[in-house]
């Protein structure tokens, strides 16, 4: 009697798994298909590789022509993502932590506010911001995009450490003062480890935003020295004279493999975000 | 170390919680911050411990002004009740955190961590986390944390609410063993009359932000200054009768019965009265007879709980030592012994 349900729940999915192989099977030809021709060659119109090579993988080892090194560019996307991963998670946390449990002065307001700038999507702001960042000398430089692409995602990040802060119960900081902490060691000591896996979250989810950050360095930051690799990736398409599909598509794959290796192992971490930031 | 607190008043916004509110603790003594919820008694240990600033008043710890001090300066030991271990440390980073954040060397702490957990008998537990432990034993690291420091005050704040009913008879005698061998000054805030009663030198009940009566335990159930008073302290708890003086008599209201007192010699005809009677004083024993009928019978063991509604319908409960000749609903002849019973006006001030 158990087994028989047993076995019938299990089929029962079975429909909705075929339906959805079914309509996922184009997105996983196109993956299959991005790899592939990568590493092959195909006659024009044939589905079939005829030969493989390595020859569209040459950009990792060959400068291309009026082209930064790959390498250069991969570490400059590094920077990009790793610093405004840093400036977010310490500007949040403590802002969260301010706004959370803090006697600020207007604190509806500026909550109202940090929501209201985060309802602004970036391009609206982008002229200004290009004006602003000319007349201040950090054009074209690395550290002008990573404020600016800070800057944009910090009210989300300060506002789930703030969702998340609230949850820590208001005993533990007051046992803190009272074993004789002073509030920024309360802080730092008893209550940023209780949000860990927030920090996690945050942090991870703020890399990858910076990883895939297209239009804010293509804007602010074009030049060969300080690009990042989406840019790269958008030079080698609008370039018509050097016109290769095959090289493009490996780039994207090289682009696209941290992204994947930080999903594989960080996942669960991930889910925070969704999980934890909308309690109390 | 005493403790004294001169008009202390606090009010949050515009809610007037503590009014001028004058209490003195002695040195080495545990006194009890005893009343309903919601009737500042909490609030009273946060401004002592300086989390609250006072609205107005004076906080002195010995012959120290503490009003002002933050209380990272007041050397206060608190244990919550919700415990607020930290729950990502050890059991011996949690007793240390108070030492390590002096910067005391390492072994020192090592040592007096040692010390203070063997004290409170959780030396085997030092390494778990406090999800790895029971109810009583984070109690005795949240006590562990309090003490470790020496402080000038222990302030326990509900310690024993969330204990199951045999560890809470266990800690409580726990508790006060600790507090008389570190002769440390303490303050129980409890809204449970029997832990109150049980390890506590002096008892304050508090009502509506007041202090109503300070006084040893046993003084105070002999004793009590009002009907509240007498109606919190007692399990079971004290029956009252209303009624009115008539000719040094307590008379019901419908007339049905009629109870001579000494007591109401110089009380006017008339007067409305309520009449406390505990239930240990009314039963096979005492003076004056009154009948009624029993509606509700416990046994609890050693004893046995009546309920006897008189002609009136008001209820005088009656608890006496086994026996089974009395069932429910049986009409039974029990007497009051006159001189145990408490005289309230109406307003419910004792006569």
């Amino acid at each position: 009697m158990a087994d028989k349900t047993q076995i019938s729940v299990n089929f029962s999915s079975v429909p909705v798994i075929f339906l959805l192989t079914l309509v996922s099977l184009p997105l996983v030809l196109m993956y299959t298909y991005l790899f592939v021709d990568t590493i092959s060659n195909s006659e024009a119109g044939s589905l079939i590789p005829n030969e493989l090579t390595l020859e569209h993988w040459r950009f990792l080892w060959e400068i291309r022509p009026g082209k930064a090194s790959i390498w250069l560019v991969t570490l400059n996307t590094f920077i990009f993502a790793a610093s405004i991963t840093a400036v977010i998670l310490i500007v949040s946390s403590m802002a969260g932590y301010v706004l959370s449990r803090l006697n600020v002065p207007a604190r509806g307001l500026l909550l109202a506010g940090v929501m209201v700038l985060h309802a602004f999507p970036s391009v609206t702001l982008i002229i200004s911001i290009f004006i602003v960042l000319q007349y201040v000398g950090l054009y074209n430089s690395l550290i002008g995009v990573i404020l600016v692409k800070a800057a944009i995602d910090m009210p989300l990040g300060i506002w789930l450490m703030k969702g998340f802060y609230d949850t820590v119960p208001w005993e533990i900081e007051m046992a803190g003062l009272v074993d004789g902490a002073s509030r920024f060691t309360v802080w730092r000591r008893l209550v940023l480890p209780q949000i860990k896996p927030a920090i996690m979250a945050l942090g991870l989810f703020s890399f990858l935003t910076g990883w895939s950050e297209f239009i804010l360095p293509q804007v602010l930051a074009p030049g060969a020295q300080v690009q990042v690799l989406s840019v790269y990736l958008a030079s080698l398409i609008a370039d018509d004279n050097n016109f290769d599909f095959a090289t493009f598509k490996a780039v994207g794959v090289f682009y696209v493999v941290p992204v994947l290796i930080l999903y594989v192992f960080f996942q669960k971490h991930l889910m925070n975000i969704y999980g934890g930031g909308t309690k109390g | 170390m005493r403790i004294l607190l001169d008009k202390f008043s606090k009010s949050f916004g515009s809610t007037k919680v503590i009014e001028a509110m004058d209490l003195e603790v002695g040195s080495g003594e545990m006194l009890a911050l005893l009343g309903p919820s919601g009737c500042g008694k909490s609030t009273t240990l946060f401004a002592i411990c300086g989390i609250h600033r006072p609205t107005a008043g004076r906080i002195l710890f010995g012959d120290r002004d503490v009003t002002n001090l933050p209380s990272q300066e007041r050397n206060v030991g608190v244990v919550f009740q919700s415990y607020a271990l930290y729950p990502h440390m050890t059991v011996e980073e949690n007793i240390g955190f108070p030492l390590t954040v002096r910067r005391l060397p390492a072994s020192d702490i090592k040592r007096r961590v040692a010390e203070i957990s063997a004290l409170v008998h959780i030396d085997n537990l030092l390494g778990r986390r406090p999800s790895q432990l029971s109810g009583g034993q984070q109690q005795r690291v949240a006590l562990a944390r309090a003490l470790i420091r020496r402080p000038d005050v222990l302030l326990l704040d509900e310690p024993l609410a969330n204990l199951d009913a045999k560890l809470r008879l266990e800690m409580r005698s726990e508790i006060r063993r600790l507090q008389k061998e570190t002769g440390i000054t303490a303050i129980l805030v409890t809204h449970d009359q029997v832990e109150a009663m049980s390890m506590c030198d002096r008892i304050a009940i508090m009502k509506e932000g007041e202090i109503v009566q300070i006084a040893t335990p046993s003084e105070m159930y002999n004793d009590p200054r009002s009907a509240f008073v007498a109606g919190f302290l007692g399990n079971p708890p004290i029956s009252f009768l209303k009624g009115k003086a008539l000719g040094g008599a307590f008379v019901s209201d419908d007339g049905n019965f009629r109870l001579p007192l000494g007591s109401l010699r110089d009380i006017g005809d008339g007067r409305a009265l309520t009449l406390g009677i505990r239930p240990e004083h009314f039963g096979p024993d005492g003076d004056l007879a009154i009948e009624g009928k029993v509606v509700f019978a416990e046994t609890q063991g050693r004893e046995n709980l009546y309920d006897v509604v008189l002609a009136d319908g008001s209820v005088l409960r009656s608890i006496q030592p086994v026996r089974d000749d009395v069932k429910l609903g049986d009409c039974v002849r029990w007497n009051l012994s006159s001189e145990a019973a408490f005289v309230f006006a109406e307003d419910g001030r004792r006569l």
